[in-house]
């Protein structure tokens, strides 16, 4: 985001001095705390089992223990299982899903298409009226048979009213000449939206692509509807949610390790897969965030 | 979202709709093409549900189907009524979401009010990220966050407390408490993604208005009162109108992962969501599950149609269709 020119500034009054303080005090308070539990987790990860019970969670390890991450890892089937089916499922979902609403935002936005107006409603009034929780279940399990299949998990998220809005807002500032003189040139409308659109979309791409991407990594909710826990290779989120819920997870998930049930570590066990879990994302955030921050303007502004 | 039902077909005497749409297929049948696989989409997640509503007015069996089980009229809705159930679920979806629009805008306009007053760009930049990053997390985790911090045994807060000498609380067995923990809990995750588009707002406002209020002699406070609020205004009215219209939906992804199935927090923290969540997984009541669906969606999408029909009787630009 640029920053505004001020021009040189000979005096600064003291109303400004005293609310640029309170500015600094504020905001580095609140990115504070933002921070913290992250941070506890963290050290949660790395504190000795008896130290988490005798001190609780603290910023710094008081005794120093790796054995958590030992344990994650000694049954490494079960992580990298997980891992791999929420990298297929984000991978996959995102690579149809984008290229779905690539395709639709760009016909939405084409002035010369006279029925754009009515397909953006009939996706727009999805968001006005649904059918609610329990139709939609029994669609999905009854009719479609999708229990217990990663496709429950994919195929509802691959698109919204939302993105495909984006995707529209933002193909709208590509000039519609190049539209007009493809054609001219005898192209046909998928071949200019293949050979000529995509390329000049990217940063629209890469925005939708990461909301995408984002929501496939961190889904949770369908996979709770419609994986049980009795499939033996869960996306992430919902691993790590059976994890942090049911004790007898933990116990399960370390039962290979020949260590008695007394002795497993449960909480700093929750707080290494947590950090297994989140990582990619914690890491990767800083290098992408402003195609988010890209994405919400546009989609909030012009929406 | 506003151009969806704008007319801008132009539609001349002795054409009527069904001859330009055949002349539009005939020339555009490729761009209907390309959105075939989201027309099929919406079709098949959205558009075939809903007629499944009807299962809110009958008695349910998983044998015989939505359409052949026994039709009972409003049963599960007098059921529901007479329990308590519904006036306790709504009221809590209600206040939870006037709290979270009310609260939430205060704190993310003050956010990018104050982070325009920063002069020191590295500051404002890692203040952002870090305001951003709860954006980017799952609520599973949030969830184990608010546990790391408030749990009995081990909780941060806890440890604070024995550390002063002061007796730990046992907070997940106090519903009272839930309504802050919950409230803040969604100002911390969504503080920084709210206040992107206040803070891109501000950045669009014409510097020549401060500068001006600046050889005027006006106070910080003074620019903050009469610029940059009222040229706020705008984007606030259309988040709000956006907000209101989804003030019957509950966000279950934060409900769930911090109370789950913790039964002495339902009076503060059940929602419908979780309500509907909860009536189906667990207890197999589909009809009351699909009634209190049906019973929210119906009245969402009044509120959604009123207010909207109001704004566009005041201020047209605001409108959302």
């Amino acid at each position: 985001m640029a920053i505004r020119k001020r021009g040189t500034r000979i005096r600064i009054d003291t109303s400004t001095a005293v609310l640029n303080g309170f500015s600094y005090i504020f905001l580095g308070f609140f990115a504070l705390a933002c921070l913290l539990p992250f941070l506890l987790m963290i050290a949660g990860s790395f504190t000795d089992e008896k130290a988490i019970i005798k001190y609780g969670f603290r910023l710094w390890p008081p005794e120093f223990s790796t054995f958590a991450y030992e344990l994650v890892f000694q049954n490494p089937d079960l992580v990298i299982g997980s891992y791999r089916v929420t990298i297929l499922i984000t991978l996959g979902g995102t690579a149809v899903g984008l290229f779905l609403i690539a395709m639709c935002g760009y016909a939405l936005q084409r002035p010369d298409f006279m029925m754009r107006n009515h397909i953006a409603f009939y996706i727009y009034f999805t968001t006005l009226f649904s059918g609610g929780l329990v139709p939609f279940y029994l669609l999905m399990v009854k009719f479609l048979k999708l229990k217990d299949n990663y496709l429950a998990v994919v195929l509802p998220a691959l698109m919204s009213p939302w993105l495909i809005i984006l995707m529209r807002n933002f193909m709208k500032s590509i000039p519609h000449s190049i539209t007009e003189s493809a054609k001219i040139d005898g192209a046909n409308d998928f071949h200019i939206f293949i050979r000529l659109i995509l390329p000049l979309s990217v940063p629209a791409l890469a925005t939708v692509g990461l909301f995408l991407a984002l929501g496939y990594w961190n889904e949770w909710y369908l996979s709770l509807l419609f994986l049980s826990p009795n499939m033996k290779y869960r996306p992430l989120q919902l691993f790590l949610y059976n994890l942090i819920t049911r004790a007898d997870f933990i116990r399960n998930s370390a039962a290979s390790s020949n260590i008695p049930p007394q002795d497993i570590p449960m909480e700093s066990m929750k707080m290494a897969t947590a950090v297994v879990a989140t990582g990619p994302v914690v890491l990767f955030y800083p290098f992408v965030q402003r195609y988010f921050i890209r994405g919400i303007v546009i989609g909030a502004v012009k929406g | 979202m506003r151009a969806a039902t704008s007319t801008s077909v132009p539609v001349r005497k002795n054409t009527s709709y069904v001859s330009l749409f055949r002349k539009d297929f005939s020339k555009n049948w490729m761009l209907f093409l390309m959105c075939v696989p989201a027309i099929l989409f919406f079709l098949l997640f959205s558009y075939i549900p809903m007629p499944g509503v009807y299962l809110a007015f009958v008695r349910y069996n998983y044998a015989d189907g939505i359409f052949k089980s026994p039709f009972i009229g409003l049963e599960n809705f007098r059921f529901l009524w007479l329990s308590g159930d519904l006036w306790r679920i709504t009221r809590n979806t209600l206040l939870y979401n006037i709290a979270f629009i009310l609260l939430g805008n205060t704190v993310q306009i003050t956010v990018a009010v104050l982070m325009n007053e920063l002069r020191s760009q590295w500051f404002r930049k890692t203040s952002q990220t870090l305001m951003f990053l709860p954006f980017f997390i799952s609520y599973v985790l949030v969830g184990l966050f608010v546990y790391n911090f408030l749990s009995f045994e081990y909780g941060t807060l806890n440890s604070i407390l024995r550390s002063l000498g002061r007796e730990p609380v046992e907070t997940y067995s106090n519903p009272a408490i839930w309504k802050y923990v919950i409230v803040l809990t969604h100002i911390w995750k969504n503080t920084g993604y709210g206040s992107i588009v206040y803070f891109a707002a501000i950045m669009g406002l014409d510097p020549e208005m401060y500068e001006a209020a600046e050889i005027d002699g006006a106070s910080a406070w003074q620019r903050i009162r009469y610029i940059t609020l009222p040229c706020l205004r705008p984007t606030f009215v259309i988040l709000l109108l956006f907000a209101l219209g989804g003030i019957l939906k509950g966000n279950f992804d934060l409900f769930y992962n911090l109370v789950g199935s913790n039964t002495r927090l339902y009076p503060t923290t059940d929602i419908i969501e979780t309500f509907v969540f909860r009536s189906m997984i667990v207890s197999f009541n589909f009809s009351s599950a699909a009634a209190v669906g049906f019973y929210q969606s119906i009245f969402g999408f009044l509120l959604v149609m009123t207010v909207n029909w109001i704004v566009r009787k005041i201020e047209p630009d605001y409108a959302l269709f």
